[in-house]
């Protein structure tokens, strides 16, 4: 193991144990490590962005004499005049360019994965009870949202099937997530292990 | 009428955009490739207007005592990332600018989402004792799913096929009941955006 990987590590593990420091109680090792990350986050999706989109993208691109980039970037540069007072509403053109292409776009990209391709993953055969029961489950969970019918009589027990059904989907969901975060803490653990083996096989030589 | 142009390209390009995916052609095609990149070009210089918008109000705390080291933490870390990151071959594996990211931002980053296995299972206490049936399902199901890697012995099969008969069916049927009401809320979202009826986008006067 090379010196430097071990200075790297032992950054990584100082790091790892600022942040469960806040187990404790929030701390200055905890904030500074919280700040340290802000800004090497901002720093480093700057760069990406910079890298990746503006330079590989709009440079790139101008430079081979193609000007078609030209009014998005008006209109970003648009973006900055919310920093005056005085002019601050040109940047609403900026604003409202980006807002009207997105959800253009958005609408039927919505409707095809959200909607259209739901429904028809839930019109399915009746060819075993689990496609039954998959049916019969999207379609109350559905009605529980649906409140112009009063939740009452025969519309109650498929309201609380419904409900039955959203709960036990959170649960999953809830266990999954916990189980994802546990892995984690798993994984932040056993790097600190190693990382004192690491140590301990260098110093032992 | 700084706010009605700008309701009126808002109306113009969305519609334009939804318009372009049900005529498949070169030209729509075309239409939907630029729109694309110049709302990613005016991204870039929205994310500029953050930057600097971060860079102010750090700048701001390093005159308050209290607050000064740590801003002055992040702008370290933001600077060094600006200054290690300057060349594009920088983002690749075995610069200075990788070595600060897999030590710094990926460690940080994992050891805070690893610390809310300890606050997502204290909270799910406190918010769901089983109370109530609805709870109750709830606790259960996380329970089943997050004991599927426990060593159960005979059981551990059961509760294999009860975890994915749970996250097949009823769990499948909660979340896309639940995808379609994002769906409807998405959709709906964007046509009052696009008919001017939802113009808090614009900002006050």
């Amino acid at each position: 193991m090379e010196f430097e990987t071990i200075i790297w590590h032992g950054l990584a593990a100082f790091l790892t144990l600022c942040i469960f420091t806040f187990l404790y109680k929030d701390n200055p090792f905890y904030k500074f490590a919280e700040r340290l990350v802000a800004g090497v986050a901002a720093g480093y999706w700057t760069m990406l962005v910079f890298h990746k989109l503006f330079v590989d993208k709009v440079y790139h691109t101008m430079a081979t004499g193609q000007y078609a980039y030209i009014i998005p970037i008006l209109l970003g540069i648009g973006m900055w005049t919310r920093f005056s007072k005085k002019h601050s509403w040109i940047s609403r053109y900026s604003i409202a360019f980006y807002i009207g292409i997105s959800t253009g776009v958005s609408i039927p990209v919505y409707m095809y994965t959200y909607i259209f391709r739901q429904i028809s993953a839930t019109i399915i055969p009746f060819t075993s009870i689990s496609n039954v029961l998959v049916v019969i489950f999207v379609l109350c969970a559905l009605f529980y949202f649906f409140f112009s019918k009063a939740h009452t009589g025969a519309f109650n027990i498929v309201s609380k099937i419904g409900i039955y059904t959203l709960m036990i989907g959170f649960g999953a969901g809830f266990g999954l997530t916990v189980m994802g975060r546990v892995a984690l803490l798993v994984q932040r653990i056993l790097f600190l292990k190693d990382y004192v083996r690491e140590v301990a096989a260098f110093i032992g030589g | 009428m700084r706010k009605q142009i700008p309701i009126y390209f808002v109306f113009g390009s969305g519609i334009i955009m939804i318009v372009q995916y049900f005529i498949p052609s070169e030209e729509s095609d075309w239409l939907f490739t630029y729109a694309n990149d110049w709302v990613i070009v005016v991204g870039i210089f929205a994310l500029a207007l953050g930057i600097w918008s971060l860079l102010r109000s750090e700048f701001r705390k390093l005159k308050d005592p209290k607050e000064r080291f740590y801003a002055a933490v992040l702008l370290f870390g933001f600077f060094i990332m600006i200054f290690t990151g300057l060349k594009a071959e920088n983002l690749e594996a075995g610069s200075l600018m990788f070595d600060i990211f897999e030590n710094v931002l990926i460690p940080i980053q994992a050891t805070i989402f690893s610390l809310l296995a300890f606050y997502v299972a204290s909270a799910a206490y406190r918010a769901f004792r089983a109370r109530t049936v609805l709870a109750t399902i709830l606790l259960l199901t996380a329970f089943i799913i997050m004991a599927r890697l426990l060593p159960l012995g005979p059981i551990s099969e059961v509760n294999q096929y009860g975890v994915a008969w749970i996250l097949a069916i009823p769990n499948m049927a909660a979340k896309r009941a639940i995808t379609m009401g994002v769906g409807l809320g998405a959709i709906a979202t964007c046509i009052k955006i696009i008919l001017g009826i939802e113009r808090t986008y614009l900002g006050h006067d």
